[in-house]
């Protein structure tokens, strides 16, 4: 025993924290935590990708992304959420500072961005089906529904959060756990964001392109 | 009413769902019911309601729910046992004109069940709920990172449980093999219910897995004790972090893949069709994409065991700790890298088979270096031979075994020859059964007396011990034997009789391990009685090496009233060895989240949003989700969730305890 003993003699040997030391200790766990949640969603858009990246030209016979695709449609959605993301960009200076009203302000604007981007997806959606290219008809309207639709339905999961935020701060103005919050709220808008590049380029550009 | 009235409110529910006209599903249910209805009368009777539902099921204490996690997967073990004895019954005597007691559709939901069964809800919620209950205290912590995610991780996996065991008696279960492979698990060919039982409960399930995973890795990132730099942190907690790690990046492809397949089923889309465009062999790729990592994320955890039981029960330090670490991450990594030797004859051509065949035999690389690393550690140490040191010898003996037949089946020519064959079946069950559940058992005896503050009974542990070990190799010696030879795994009926010893000893194995299974419960019930003799009065009885051991057993609710700081790897036997003396005054309130009721709210809305969408009962899965949703979103209203442990109530239990914490050894 006495040969791990070193240079420090017993009596230095601390065992135990301050009261100080022990407070800041699991700090940043939530948003460490949320970090690790963003990547494991990433990984099912991944797959989700991957699966659409192995049937991206099985038509069936069915119509192909040049007959289906309305490129400045999809234009004006994308120029919508990653206006969306500069707008939420815009709300974290003010709450870093503690300034209320503009947060909630760059928040809604947000919201409002956000729900017109699901707007146009829906309506491209059921102009889609109408001409009779739903989901069912080929393997890849199967995988373009459904990587597009889960990215929509993620976007309508951050509309109800905003909303939520926009409540809460309401009630509580921006304590440590709002900001937390937002925090959070902002890594999962701008990872959509960036699911969303993936999507236009790869699923909508890329399809019409070959 | 009406036949469409009816269909309103039931959906495909029928009277012709319940198996009253199947004798051996009609005898399980009266014997469920009768239990059920006994276990509910006695805790009515002892009006234990309200301490179970304040105590225990709203705990977001991480011991308490590593305990009902513990429990969840040995009740979930003795079901997929009882399908595994009726499987080696069939098999030992469905030779020539004998069909067997089974027909085959209940047969193929038996060999469904206990695959699913026994990996989803018997070793990973015994994984986690060990790594839950032991991982916070080595790590010197008060908790997880997000206690009430805990309560709700356990609570899912619960969910997704009770939906497996419900379709035992409300229509069937799925008859297409444990990973329930497409295109046969597609609408096409699995109408019924099977199917969409086993979807939804292990998507449920599935979330409670992932978001345990993320709260443990946020848990060992972000909450050790001051000191406890990486390579200081217990080994079982590195493999729990790579176990976790792993168990994030997999589980997505399964939810996926899961989603996928429920599109095919409920929408109509055409991913794994044979028509319109389907790639059901996408479907095995993602599938496989999380199950052979899967097998690692029981496992890791399980060397962790073994590496911690062998140290203490050595009297050394663990020879080799960072070889350890390091072969463990390059495990992590590799496993991610393999899964296509599952399917070498999908054809995907010889380039793409010899880099997954070669990947896969890198692996026992490092895991031979882990083994050489416990060899070491006991070689010239004071090895004593406790129940949980001999779960340790048993292992490597099997384990070994069931590596080498591994890599035997990484050769593509041979995997060609042995696929889909009952040597396949032999080696997994080889190394499941030698590697996590030996490990499983050693976990339970060696932390038991720190859980509940007696050990478990010795004489019925080895009873336990001989009967698990013995009957393994006899039932699955000849299971070997006849896989070689060329025998189909899944067959209900063989027309050689020339095989029929063999099946015949394998139950005879199945039998033996069943007295393991017994011996195992019997040495609760007995150590239950002995407590008394079998009392742990230092909170030390193994004399261990790691934090868990520096507190009392069972421990107070907040672990620790002194956080500790940590100067070794070892950092209790280096606490003792440096004659610490605990702190008997200077007690701080202490900082604790508050029970709360929404996991299991939330846990049961899941449990009907699955029930109805199986059934088709579209009024309860809506009704189910929107109030899921409505839950979830009244639970970030509520802000109010710790609470301080006053000071003097932190004095009172430490004086309370301090009686029994002598110096250990």
């Amino acid at each position: 025993m006495t040969d791990r003993m070193g240079d420090i003699r017993e009596t230095d040997i601390r065992w135990h924290p301050t009261e100080m030391e022990e407070h800041d200790h699991s700090g940043g766990a939530t948003v460490l935590g949320f970090w690790i949640y963003l990547m494991s969603d990433a990984l099912i858009f991944a797959s989700l990708f991957a699966m659409f990246g192995v049937v991206s030209s099985s038509y069936a016979g069915g119509p192909g992304p040049r007959q289906l695709f309305d490129l400045p449609l999809v234009a004006l959605n994308t120029a919508l959420l990653l206006a969306s993301s500069i707008t939420f960009g815009q709300a974290i200076p003010h709450m870093e500072a503690g300034r209320v009203g503009p947060t909630r302000a760059w928040l809604a604007v947000t919201g409002l961005l956000g729900a017109a981007f699901v707007g146009v997806e829906l309506y491209e959606f059921a102009s889609l089906i109408q001409e009779g290219a739903g989901p069912q008809r080929s393997a890849f309207l199967s995988a373009f529904f459904t990587l597009v639709g889960t990215h929509g339905a993620h976007v309508t999961v951050g509309l109800i959060w905003i909303v939520m935020m926009l409540v809460q701060t309401g009630q509580h103005g921006l304590t440590g756990e709002m900001k937390r919050r937002i925090i959070c709220l902002s890594m999962f808008w701008h990872f959509l964001d960036i699911i969303w590049i993936g999507v236009f380029n790869f699923v909508y550009l890329f399809g019409v392109i070959r | 009413m009406t036949d469409i009235h009816l269909k309103t409110i039931f959906g495909r529910l029928t009277w012709e769902s319940f198996p009253i006209h199947e004798p051996i599903l009609f005898g399980t249910f009266v014997v469920v019911v009768l239990l059920g209805l006994a276990i509910v009368g006695a805790v009515t009777w002892y009006r234990l309601w309200g301490y179970l539902w304040h105590e225990w099921f709203t705990s977001v204490d991480h011991k308490r729910i590593g305990i009902m996690y513990v429990i969840l997967g040995i009740i979930m073990l003795l079901r997929g046992f009882a399908d595994a004895l009726m499987m080696r019954a069939q098999q030992a005597i469905a030779f020539g004109a004998n069909e067997g007691y089974l027909p085959a559709h209940h047969y193929d939901q038996i060999f469904t069940a206990h695959g699913t069964i026994m990996i989803f809800f018997v070793a990973i919620p015994l994984v986690v709920g060990i790594i839950n209950y032991v991982m916070p205290l080595q790590i010197g912590a008060r908790d997880v990172a997000f206690p009430f995610l805990n309560n709700l991780s356990f609570w899912l996996t619960a969910a997704g449980a009770a939906l497996t065991m419900i379709s035992l008696f409300v229509g069937e279960f799925a008859r297409t093999g444990w990973l329930s492979y497409a295109p046969l698990a597609g609408l096409a060919y699995s109408p019924d219910t099977g199917v969409d039982y086993y979807l939804w409960s292990l998507q449920i399930a599935g979330v409670g897995t992932t978001l345990s995973a993320i709260n443990m890795v946020a848990t060992i990132i972000k909450m050790r004790a001051p000191g406890m730099t990486m390579m200081k942190l217990p080994v079982f907690c590195w493999t729990a972090l790579c176990s976790n790690v792993l168990a994030i990046a997999i589980f997505p492809a399964l939810t996926a893949a899961f989603f996928l397949l429920m599109l095919d089923r409920y929408v109509g889309t055409n991913f794994f069709t044979n028509d319109l465009g389907g790639a059901p062999m996408m479907y095995w790729n993602m599938v496989w994409i999380w199950g052979h990592p899967e097998v690692y994320v029981l496992v890791l955890p399980a060397f962790g065991i073994y590496s911690e039981i062998t140290s203490t029960f050595s009297g050394k330090r663990l020879f080799g700790y960072s070889s350890m670490v390091y072969a463990t991450v390059v495990i992590t990594i590799l496993s991610y890298l393999v899964w296509l030797h599952h399917f070498f004859t999908m054809g995907a051509g010889p380039a793409v088979n010899s880099f997954f065949g070669i990947a896969t035999m890198v692996i026992s690389i490092p895991t031979g270096a882990k083994i050489f690393n416990w060899l070491f550690t006991m070689y010239r140490g004071d090895i004593r031979f406790e129940l949980p040191m001999m779960w340790v010898v048993a292992f490597m003996l099997t384990f070994v075994v069931g590596g080498m037949t591994g890599v035997l089946l990484a050769i593509p020519p041979a995997d060609f020859v042995l696929h889909n064959s009952l040597f396949l079946v032999a080696h997994f069950h080889n190394v499941i059964i030698g590697g996590v559940v030996f490990g499983l058992f050693a976990a339970i005896v060696y932390w038991f007396p720190k859980a509940f503050g007696f050990k478990l009974d010795p004489f019925w542990g080895k009873v336990a011990f001989w009967g698990w070990v013995v009957g393994y190799w006899v039932a699955w010696t000849p299971i070997y034997v006849v896989g070689l030879m060329g025998t189909a795994r899944r067959v209900r009926h063989f027309d050689d009789p020339s095989l029929q010893p063999y099946f015949v000893i394998a139950a005879i194995g199945g039998l033996i391990i069943l007295v393991g299974i017994l011996g195992f419960v019997m040495s609760i019930v007995m150590g239950f009685v002995k407590r008394a003799e079998l009392r742990d009065t230092t909170g030390d009885p193994w004399n261990g090496r790691t934090l868990e051991w520096s507190t009392t057993s069972p421990p107070p609710a907040y672990n620790f009233a002194f956080l500790p700081v940590v100067h070794d790897l070892d950092a209790w036997y280096d606490m003792k060895s440096r004659s610490y003396q605990r702190p008997a005054d200077g007690f701080r309130p202490i900082h604790m989240p508050k029970n709360t009721g929404t996991g299991v709210i939330l846990s049961a809305l899941a449990f009907t949003l699955g029930f109805g969408m199986v059934w088709y009962i579209w009024w309860l899965a809506l009704l189910s989700f929107v109030a899921l949703l409505a839950v979830l979103i009244g639970h970030t209203f509520n802000l109010n969730r710790d609470t301080f442990i006053p000071a003097d109530e932190v004095a009172s239990t430490e004086d309370r305890r301090q009686p029994q914490l002598g110096m250990g050894a």
